[in-house]
């Protein structure tokens, strides 16, 4: 048999049929659904008289509209309260499980997957969201759909499908101190651009991808769509097993040994080739600060804002040229000098029990600047049960953050939690678009310890030198 | 779903690169849980100016291109969020072809399951039709499906690659799911197999 790519393993056991030109019919394993881009989808359903193939393969939450303020008080937005309350409804006429908004196990999508041992090695995952690619940590397929193919999935448990390209992106060496798979990911990003990995699964390989966590790889994975990628892998290892075991909705027993001796197999074959190679050196990756309206509009934090007129490339000119009048920066002017005024420590990319961890140790004795608002968003109900239990909670509130429930909360602002036009954020979210966080608000993406370092001296600081 | 064969029309410039899905459709329109009426929040913050009116030089402010079905655009265009409501407020705008050197993965697929074809044309050619649309009121274009070219008003035409299946399903308007569920024993079978092999797969969830 030739050598195969972790992808090419997970490919070849999903293919239900095949045609010659190379139209796929690919089996999903699994399915997350959110209260945003499924209702049109049960609507399809519905209209057709189609019923869910596997409803007991789908898991739905609802999260980008929560408040992450009391929930007992309900949800003042009409049209959230709709959303999330077309959700219920779908999910009980459809027979599919649904954590609701007041349950524990709540949260982000693309935490509580993770978190519920519904996202495994060597599966196929999908989800009506670009940041589905967060599945991939486990060294699972797993890729953003739109809402009819939320419906196609729904009914026929099966995707048509183009088999992509592969990339290797390889880091090897050592991190330097407090820089994190954020950084890393920012800086992949920041080399390849927001097109880079168009048309490609990207695996992550090399020592500085091994030494990271589960949920190291999960904020690394889940940024790989800002990259372009379909999707972004890292194969099981021992620590994936770990993770995986004794979760809720995880296998086992026998099952559970019978599913970690295949899971072990998932890895690219020694002399497998990709389409395309990748490598970066962890050494060399600072701590990462977007400057513009674009993931790959990236910097270190030792480094300066970009000067329009010193580029050759004219869409790039103008596309830098139109970023900094609506980040309302300067060229030249060194990133530490930037001030800013809210601060989001949060998202389906950063707010897993380590980030928190990480962040009230540096919090810890601190306090938030005067000039500055800053909130932290659990990923889940049971991330801020557990930060709670470990009095992190405690931390963060005697440094002056917000300690709010669990949702998408800011990354996004689709709940009440928005910035204000030509506010500054300093956020540990995955997109730094236009309006992302609020119409006419300035997105900077950074690591949670940024965040906190910034949140403290209300300005952009080296981790590397701080605390 | 509507077939898509062959268009003629007006065509409205959007000069920029990296067009994201938030530029496209704002997260306040997302809370609808229908597919329609989201022209709306159709390049939203674009269209307006700072004191909430509309903005005369925004393209889709300027009568000049009112009515167009052909979008032409940069490179990357429909980046970032998954959301299929960037392809419904397009077309709901009446745009049913969108032209550029390159597009996001998602957006793209988003575009065929609602009857709208993505041409991605070559940088130059795109920059020469960007001239052309500027400078010369009711430029328009031929999109053709069958043979896979968009003709310019001086008869050149350029070519387009499209994925055989895609472009058939598209010609003819066929419905995806229907199509899938063809398959119906090909699938149970592989699930037979599949969980044969790997039943910690077909443990109820529930």
């Amino acid at each position: 048999m030739a050598a195969q790519t972790l992808f090419d393993k997970i490919w070849e056991t999903h293919l239900v049929r095949a045609e010659p030109d190379g139209t796929t019919l690919l089996y999903i394993d699994r399915q997350l659904v959110h209260e945003v881009t499924s209702p049109q989808a049960f609507e399809g359903l519905k209209l057709s008289g189609r019923r869910p193939r596997r409803p007991d393969a789908t898991l739905a939450v609802p999260d980008h509209n929560v408040p992450t303020t009391d929930r007992t008080l309900g949800i003042t937005d009409l049209l959230s309260a709709k959303q999330i309350q077309t959700l219920e409804e779908n999910c009980r006429n459809f027979g599919i499980t649904l954590f609701g908004m007041n349950d524990i196990r709540q949260g982000v999508v693309h935490v509580i997957g993770p978190e519920q041992g519904f996202t495994l090695p060597g599966t196929t995952i999908v989800c009506g969201d670009s940041h589905t690619s967060t599945h991939g940590a486990f060294g699972a397929l797993a890729f953003g759909i739109g809402t009819s193919e939320v419906e196609h999935v729904l009914a026929t448990q099966c995707l048509v499908q183009k088999r992509p390209k592969t990339m290797e992106i390889r880091v090897d060496g050592v991190l330097p101190s407090l820089c994190s798979a954020k950084d890393v990911i920012l800086a992949i990003i920041g080399k390849i651009g927001t097109a880079g990995g168009t048309g490609y699964v990207i695996e992550y390989t090399g020592s500085a991808i091994r030494a990271l966590s589960m949920e190291g790889r999960m904020t690394l994975c889940n940024m790989s769509i800002e990259a372009g990628a379909r999707a972004g892998m890292v194969a099981p290892d021992e620590k994936t097993i770990a993770y995986i075991k004794g979760r809720p909705l995880a296998p086992k027993g026998e099952l559970f040994e019978q599913a970690v001796r295949a899971w072990q197999q998932l890895t690219t074959d020694a002399n497998a080739s990709y389409d395309a190679t990748v490598a970066l050196k962890a050494e060399d990756i600072a701590p990462q600060v977007s400057w513009g309206t674009s993931p790959g509009m990236v910097i270190g934090v030792d480094g300066k804002v970009p000067d329009p007129r010193t580029m050759t490339d004219e869409n790039t000119r103008k596309a830098t040229e139109q970023a900094l009048a609506y980040m309302g920066l300067t060229a030249n002017m060194p990133i530490t000098e930037i001030t800013i005024d809210k601060v989001f420590i949060g998202s389906c990319t950063n707010a897993r029990i380590e980030d928190l961890r990480l962040a009230a140790s540096l919090a810890k004795g601190k306090h938030v600047a005067k000039t500055v608002h800053a909130m932290v968003v659990p990923g889940s109900g049971l991330v801020k049960q557990q930060a709670e239990q470990e009095g992190l909670d405690r931390l963060f509130k005697e440094a002056g953050f917000e300690w709010r429930e669990a949702g998408c909360s800011m990354c996004l602002a689709m709940n009440a939690d928005v910035l204000q036009p030509g506010e500054r954020c300093a956020s540990t979210s995955n997109r730094n678009f236009e309006g992302r966080q609020g119409a006419g608000g300035r997105t900077h993406l950074v690591s949670p310890a940024m965040a906190v370092a910034a949140a403290v001296e209300g300005h952009f600081v080296d981790i590397r030198n701080w605390a | 779903m509507q077939p898509f064969t062959s268009l003629t029309g007006l065509v409205a410039p959007l000069d920029r690169v990296n067009v994201d899905t938030d530029q496209i459709i704002p997260k306040q329109f997302l809370k609808t849980i229908k597919r329609t009426g989201l022209r709306e929040g159709l390049f939203y913050d674009w269209r307006k100016q700072k004191d909430g009116s509309q903005d005369p030089a925004f393209f889709l402010n300027q009568p000049r291109f009112q009515g167009a079905p052909i979008l032409l655009t940069r490179d990357n265009f429909g980046c970032g969020s998954s959301r299929e409501h960037a392809p419904w407020a397009l077309l709901d705008q009446g745009f049913r072809c969108i032209i550029a050197p390159s597009f996001a993965d998602i957006f793209y697929n988003n575009c065929f399951q609602n009857g709208m074809l993505p041409v991605a044309l070559k940088a130059d050619d795109v920059l020469a039709m960007m001239n052309d649309v500027l400078t010369k009121p009711g430029y328009q274009l031929t999109v053709d499906l069958e043979s896979q070219t968009v003709t310019t008003p001086d008869g050149t035409r350029s070519y387009f690659e499209i994925d055989p299946f895609r472009k058939d399903c598209l010609y003819r308007g066929l419905d995806a799911i229907g199509l899938t569920l063809q398959y119906e024993t090909t699938i149970a079978a592989y699930e037979t197999r599949r969980k044969a092999e790997a039943p910690w797969l077909f443990t109820d969830l529930r």
